[in-house]
């Protein structure tokens, strides 16, 4: 740890030198990787970001570090036969994860499919629709499907994305580089880049957050769905599965052998996106009619 | 004792670095314009790093859904040339052929400057380049084995390394008039010849094991050929402008290498075509935007047939004797294939791996106005750096820069010049 710290100390004299014309301050550069956070390390980020963001958007943030709850693994069902394709659930994931308007990052993706057809490459990205759904069309939401063997987290170069306990695959954005590997690796098209910095109108601001979750980002790293982390690891459900009109979505603990998913995977039939690909999705598609 | 060798040591030095800022210093009129035309494109690429720098990537034309694009496929073609310097080593060393041993240094300095200018390339293009430490052993968190880029920041700073210390070692011996220790160098310069092999293996890699993208789940990934075909372009502008001598005999020997190459290179791009177009799967249709369109998207078309009809008349113009030992049609030859190579195995290879995206979008991929800037600034000083190194490195091989002669008896100091031709 000493020459960790002795390193840093050699470096960072310069770092002032190049940080100059940059968005950081050297508390920022000089932190470590999350899950080597001492209490103190982690105290003080929190307040470093509470400080920051105060002065960002004017109001007090509530920043949480919840680990994992033991003894939960979390999985998701998508009935596609509710499904309407409304869209609900991207804006209400855009809100609730404090997404970038401008330029605009949608962490869900809903694919407009012809019936009887499942492939991708068919599938209509920017419908517009007065009245959903469409006569001879399906739709299928599409956001990050959480892995059990994620190929976002094998590529990754600086271990900056993890699988938690939990089975949740987050990012610690303070440790991300923005080589954008994770994002050439991902086979469900679920990571974001930050091309530009990131803006969102002060009054739509979600002053609750997570550290690994939906903390404001800043410009030059990646993104992604996290199961709604700060709002999951409390007991509540993921905002996505909340806004939906239809009940199209189930969200629970797998562990638990009396939870909705749970029942959804022993009485449906259900099936995974890509599964020729091995990445073992937590995130099950199925047919309730 | 001591103090008179210490003493000794910083006279040669001091002598060396004049030496050396005289020789840089000092040149033609078209050295100077040479120069200042490429500190203006460096300029301009610094213009557009700054801008990047405060604005972020936004600025060029990478999109969530093409993430990688211009500065990526310039290093994946870059790290082909750099590669390149062990085509000149193994006939030179492992063949014991002559003529082209005495210009491998100029071809290992190319493989320095090609790795510096692929570290620049991989540098900005990442989103937070202040935080690249972080890949870095103790202080940052690499993530090794597992990720293939741990893997290339270690095999291409190897390949710097070997490169940077075997010319070196073998220009600081000239210069001041010693012998070569070959049983000494000769271990890392056949290390050097898998370690070029490596870094377009591991950078293959890069690319090759993502079950997202089928265009890149290919064994026939490894770039080549287009650094030779550089080095015959370089040679000859070195023998023109300096008293370097690069016989012809060397540069034929480079062209049939590279008409070798060549060949593999279109065999296996022939082999990956149809296994692709025969299976007829959904995997084909990065491969058709490539080279036919997708639903009329239609942006790397006219590219990827240039490339291909450039490479095959190099190709042709290679194996031809008649042709490859004429100097405009082999100058013809090594441009075609330059520019072929590059986007072939820059953009060509790179660019379709993201369309369609995983989830069936099209959205094509335009290099924009700051990114291109960059571009040519990186080149530019990549080019610099390698001017630069030849304009100290050659005076040294030709014996017209030398050490103080106190250091030396007189009797080694007049072998300096041929002193490489020394066999093993």
């Amino acid at each position: 740890m000493d020459r960790r710290k002795f390193i840093k100390g050699a470096v960072s004299s310069l770092a002032v030198l190049a940080l100059s014309g940059c968005d950081q301050t050297i508390e920022e550069f000089l932190q470590n990787h999350f899950l080597e956070m001492s209490k103190d390390d982690m105290e003080a980020a929190r307040n470093r970001l509470i400080k920051q963001y105060r002065e960002k958007f004017g109001m007090d943030f509530k920043l949480g570090m919840e680990p994992a709850l033991p003894e939960v693994l979390y999985s998701y069902g998508l009935d596609l036969s509710r499904c309407i394709g409304c869209r609900r659930c991207v804006s209400a994931c855009v809100q609730e994860n404090n997404q970038s308007r401008k330029p605009q990052i949608e962490w869900i993706r809903v694919l407009r499919m012809k019936n009887g057809s499942l492939d991708l490459e068919e599938s209509e990205h920017y419908y517009e629709a007065e009245m959903v759904p469409k006569e001879g069309y399906y739709t299928i939401p599409i956001q990050c499907q959480q892995c059990e063997n994620p190929p976002c987290v094998k590529v990754c170069p600086t271990k900056a994305t993890w699988q938690e306990p939990d089975g949740i695959v987050v990012v610690d954005y303070n440790w991300c580089i923005g080589c954008r590997y994770c994002m050439a690796a991902c086979p469900y098209w679920a990571r974001r880049f930050n091309f530009a910095e990131p803006s969102i109108p002060k009054d739509e601001i979600n002053p609750n957050i997570h550290y690994l979750g939906n903390r404001p980002r800043m410009r030059g790293v990646v993104e992604k769905c996290t199961f709604c982390i700060q709002r999951t690891r409390k007991g509540r459900y993921p905002a996505c599965v909340e806004a939906c009109p239809v009940g199209a979505r189930k969200f629970g603990n797998i562990l638990d052998p009396e939870s909705e998913i749970s029942k959804v995977i022993e009485t449906k039939r259900v099936f995974r996106l890509k599964a020729e690909l091995n990445t073992q999705p937590r995130f099950y598609y199925f047919f309730s009619i | 004792m001591q103090n008179k060798s210490t003493a000794g040591f910083i006279l040669q030095l001091k002598h060396f670095l004049v030496q050396s800022v005289i020789r840089l210093v000092k040149g033609p009129p078209i050295y100077y314009a040479w120069l200042t035309f490429l500190l203006a494109l460096i300029g301009c690429g610094f213009y557009g790093f700054s801008f990047q720098f405060t604005h972020g990537l936004d600025i060029t034309g990478m999109t969530d859904q093409v993430s990688w694009g211009l500065y990526i496929s310039n290093f994946t073609f870059l790290v082909g040339v750099a590669a390149a310097a062990v085509l000149l080593i193994i006939p030179a060393y492992v063949y014991d052929f002559g003529p082209i041993k005495e210009i491998t240094i100029l071809g290992e300095l190319l493989a320095v400057c090609a790795i510096i200018m692929c570290m620049m390339f991989v540098t900005i293009d990442v989103g937070r380049p202040e935080r690249v430490w972080h890949l870095m052993p103790f202080v940052g968190t690499p993530n090794f084995p597992s990720s293939i880029l741990g893997w290339d920041v270690l095999v291409l700073n190897g390949y710097l390394f070997i490169n940077l210390f075997v010319s070196i070692y073998l220009l600081a011996t000239i210069y001041l008039g010693k012998e070569v220790n070959y049983r000494f160098i000769l271990p890392f310069i056949f290390l050097s010849i898998p370690w070029a092999v490596s870094i377009h293996t591991v950078t293959a890699y890069l690319y090759n094991g993502l079950g997202a993208r089928p265009f890149w789940n290919s064994a026939i990934l490894a770039p080549f050929c287009s650094g030779p075909a550089l080095c015959i372009i370089i040679f000859q502008l070195v023998r023109k402008f300096t008293n370097f001598h690069v016989s012809d005999k060397a540069l034929f020997k480079i062209a049939e290498m590279i008409c070798i190459a060549m060949g593999i290179n279109l065999l296996l791009l022939s082999a990956e075509v149809f296994k692709e177009l025969y299976t007829d799967s959904l995997h084909k249709a990065p491969i058709i935007y490539l080279f036919a369109g997708l639903h009329g998207h239609t942006g790397l078309v006219k590219w990827i047939w240039t490339a291909l009809i450039f490479n095959v008349l190099s190709f042709f113009i290679f194996l031809i004797p008649k042709t490859r030992k004429n100097f405009i049609t082999l100058n013809i030859g090594c441009i075609l294939i330059v520019i072929g190579v590059w986007i072939e195995k820059g953009m060509g290879l790179v660019i379709p791996g993201f369309i369609p995206t995983p989830l069936g979008e099209i959205w094509e991929y335009t290099p924009r106005l700051y990114e291109s800037l960059i571009t040519m600034g990186i080149w530019a000083l990549g080019i610099f750096i390698y001017t630069l190194a030849l304009k100290i490195a050659i005076p040294i091989e030709t014996g017209e820069m030398k050490a103080l002669e106190s250091e030396a008896p007189p009797g080694e100091l007049e072998t300096s010049g041929s002193s490489l031709k020394g066999g093993v």
